[in-house]
């Protein structure tokens, strides 16, 4: 599970079927392991499997109250508890019908800009970065570029801070209820954001020209991309689901065009469009369908890196879009600290009622759908949360089927480096799909 | 001199802890010079298996697979030190032990018997010895910091166990109990996370477990004395650390009132 075992080559097996193991995925949260199954020197299937164990919480929150769901939903992931947060928030409140006070609407964007910042950062320098100079750690690039881990990790922190103030911490904030805010920040602590925030918009500048002359493998892999659409603003937490096929349905209505599997060896359910497709979500989905609610300072970072074309078509240059996010939410952040008013209501009254509450918001990742089933007694009787990785697997998947032909007869280490590099752009939270990353390949005649 | 080797694992959780590490931006590399890290997945692609001068383990015991891997860790490892409320007192996930684990696994997977997942989800001093632990969901940075400083200066670290109700009047926050009547389990919490849900006006969910002689039954009376249904009150016990043994039966008290039938609970 941990190191050790099925690490390194795993030696060959009979001549007419090889096998050998990569190893645990690293650089990405949580535990999962990939097989690769050849026939006749031809890649048949990828199966990225999740190992991570089930946590159960479709059951955790039954029998709870939707305040208690927030908090307890924030646990299934460590880096994205906010998306959790939001997605069930909305999806109670679109269903008590609560009018929530237009601050609470910016505060939650606010908070939302918050986790972004931090999770992409994290993403982009200490996960990903390392992969495109060939480092082992960010420790081992900050050896050869400090300069650059410590802009990424000023980022990270700033993004912190916005969760901490609005929140009280930066993982598992405790300030998001049903209606609004327990409490809301005072004009005086937002302003002591600002310089922090004024830095961030100019890191956030510099990583974009920084991860835009990375030197990039050449990919392509159009998917379908799906991802949440608003009249005016760029997508988090409202929109309706959008695809780059068409698709066009209210954020409740995920049920009605997409569907969940289970596939044997892996311990996350697989979403797929109802007739069995694959798409993705997250960040390339969101400037490819969306690039035009950017902030204007945003779309000028991508217009100049002449990217945007490559973002949708190659999954290696989803750190280009993840930081052309890490603009956006920055600049967004700045101009909502800058015009902050605190809401007159920081928290709306209101009344359980049963019935159906179903959401979708923009997690860091991409779109992440939540339905609960409210009871007479305002407690939930049953649940369902579709989070992005689930919904990138088989994306993956298929990506993984294309480059994988190329790495068959390299050395087993390089074999390894470019695979995890191409997983490791999809920013997998196998956390939240239900983690470790063992590349086995079967040959076959 | 060599530096203590460091590694950073994992069992059932959700990596809010490990990202604790990562989380202190301002002295990360200066810890990355102190110690070698030679494990830990999530940041780096190096790998070690071990042995280990201090392992922080995340997580709780789910798995049968995980059950035999922490003794092969613990084995590997001078000092073993669990973090967070997963790994100290099983977390939420360990809330399966009230209920019945094969019907939750066939509930949610169409394929139950392609899950391998134990009824119970333990924390590591259950299986293992533990030389030192980290409480919280998540634990605390200060703390963190405190801990890899004092154990690199071989010195004791100073991890307090009060209630979270010093803190709370440290940072002269409005008691919530006193002026809103709500459930808070601040007196029975050990401190850590800052008093922040009463700063942020609401009541304690004791995500940092109990504090060493915690009077749940004296609280548990008070709370209902001020107007809190008792399965309210049992019910806040049902959380992020309902496995640690002074909140236990509160906490399966709470879980089954949830689960009856029965009663408008439409609040506010």
């Amino acid at each position: 599970m941990h190191g050790g075992e099925g690490r390194g080559a795993a030696g060959a097996g009979a001549t007419t079927e090889r096998r050998f193991d990569v190893g645990q995925l690293t650089r990405v949260e949580g535990e999962g392991s990939l097989r690769l199954r050849v026939r006749g020197g031809v890649v048949v299937e990828a199966r990225l499997a999740i190992f991570e164990a089930p946590r159960y919480f479709e059951r955790l929150v039954v029998g709870r109250r939707p305040d208690d769901v927030l908090d307890i939903v924030a646990r299934i992931c460590g880096i994205c508890p906010v998306a959790y947060q939001m997605s069930a928030v909305h999806a109670f409140e679109a269903l008590y019908r609560v009018d929530v006070d237009p601050a609470v609407r910016t505060l939650r964007r606010l908070l939302y800009c918050g986790e972004w910042i931090e999770s992409h950062a994290l993403h982009v320098y200490l996960l990903h970065a390392p992969d495109f100079l060939g480092f082992e750690s960010v420790v081992a690039l900050a050896q050869a570029d400090r300069g650059a881990v410590e802009r990424g990790l000023a980022l990270k922190k700033t993004g912190n801070a916005i969760v901490a103030l609005l929140g009280g911490r930066p993982i598992h904030p405790v300030s998001v209820r049903v209606g609004g805010f327990s409490r809301a920040p005072r004009p005086r602590e937002m302003a002591a954001l600002r310089p922090a925030l004024e830095a961030a918009v100019e890191q956030a500048l510099e990583t974009v020209r920084w991860v835009a002359g990375l030197p990039t493998p050449d990919l392509r892999q159009a998917a379908r991309l799906v991802a949440l659409r608003h009249p005016d603003d760029y997508p988090m937490n409202e929109g309706r689901i959008v695809s780059s096929d068409g698709l066009d349905l209210p954020a409740t209505d995920w049920e009605a065009a997409f569907r969940e599997e289970q596939v044997e060896g892996t311990n996350a359910l697989h979403a797929r469009t109802l007739d069995g497709g694959a798409y993705l979500v997250g960040p390339a989905a969101r400037v490819t369908l969306a690039g035009d609610r950017l902030h204007p300072l945003a779309a000028e970072a991508l217009a100049a890196t002449g990217l945007a074309e490559e973002i949708r078509v190659n999954p290696y240059r989803s750190i280009v879009a993840r930081a052309v996010e890490l603009v956006h939410a920055a600049a967004e952040a700045r101009d909502i600290v800058a015009g902050y008013r605190a809401p007159e209501t920081a928290l709306a009254t209101w009344r359980a009622r049963p019935g159906t509450a179903a959401w979708a918001t923009e997690a860091p990742r991409g779109l992440l759908f939540h339905r609960y089933e409210i009871d007479e007694r305002g407690r939930v009787a049953e649940a369902r949360i579709v989070p992005p990785t689930s919904q990138n697997q088989a994306a993956i998947e298929e990506a993984l089927v294309t480059v994988a032909p190329g790495v068959l007869d390299v050395p087993e280490e390089t074999a390894r480096t470019r695979i995890e590099q191409l997983v490791r752009s999809y920013d997998p939270c196998i956390s939240c799909a239900t983690h470790f990353l063992d590349l086995t390949v079967e040959r076959e005649p | 001199m060599a530096r203590p080797r460091l590694g950073v694992v994992k069992f059932a959780s959700c990596d809010g802890c490990q990202l604790t590490l990562l989380d202190l931006e301002d002295q990360l590399l200066g810890i990355a010079e102190q110690v070698e890290i030679v494990e830990f997945a999530e940041a780096t692609s190096a790998r070690s298996a071990g042995p280990y001068e201090l392992l922080l383990v995340e997580g709780s015991v789910s798995t049968p697979e995980q059950a035999e891997a922490i003794v092969e860790l613990r084995r590997q490892a001078a000092k073993l030190v669990t973090i967070g409320a997963c790994a100290t007192t099983g977390g939420i996930q360990a809330l399966r032990v009230f209920a019945d684990h094969d019907a939750w696994r066939a509930s949610i997977y169409p394929h139950p018997e392609w899950i391998e997942s134990l009824a119970t989800a333990t924390p590591i001093a259950d299986h293992v010895p533990v030389d030192a632990e980290l409480r919280g969901c998540p634990i605390d940075p200060g703390q963190l910091l405190e801990f890899l400083t004092a154990t690199l200066l071989g010195r004791r670290p100073r991890l307090p166990d009060e209630a979270v109700c010093l803190a709370c009047k440290r940072a002269g926050s409005v008691c919530v109990v006193v002026a809103h009547g709500e459930p808070c389990l601040g007196p029975v919490t050990r401190t850590g996370c800052g008093a922040i849900c009463p700063a942020f006006g609401r009541g304690c969910y004791a995500c940092f477990g109990p504090r060493e002689t915690a009077n749940v039954p004296g609280l548990r009376r008070s709370l209902v004395v001020l107007g809190n249904a008792p399965a309210d009150v049992d019910e806040r016990f049902a959380g992020f650390t309902a496995l640690a043994p002074p909140f236990a039966r509160a906490a399966a008290a709470g879980l089954a009132a949830a689960a009856a039938t029965g009663g408008d609970d439409a609040r506010r």
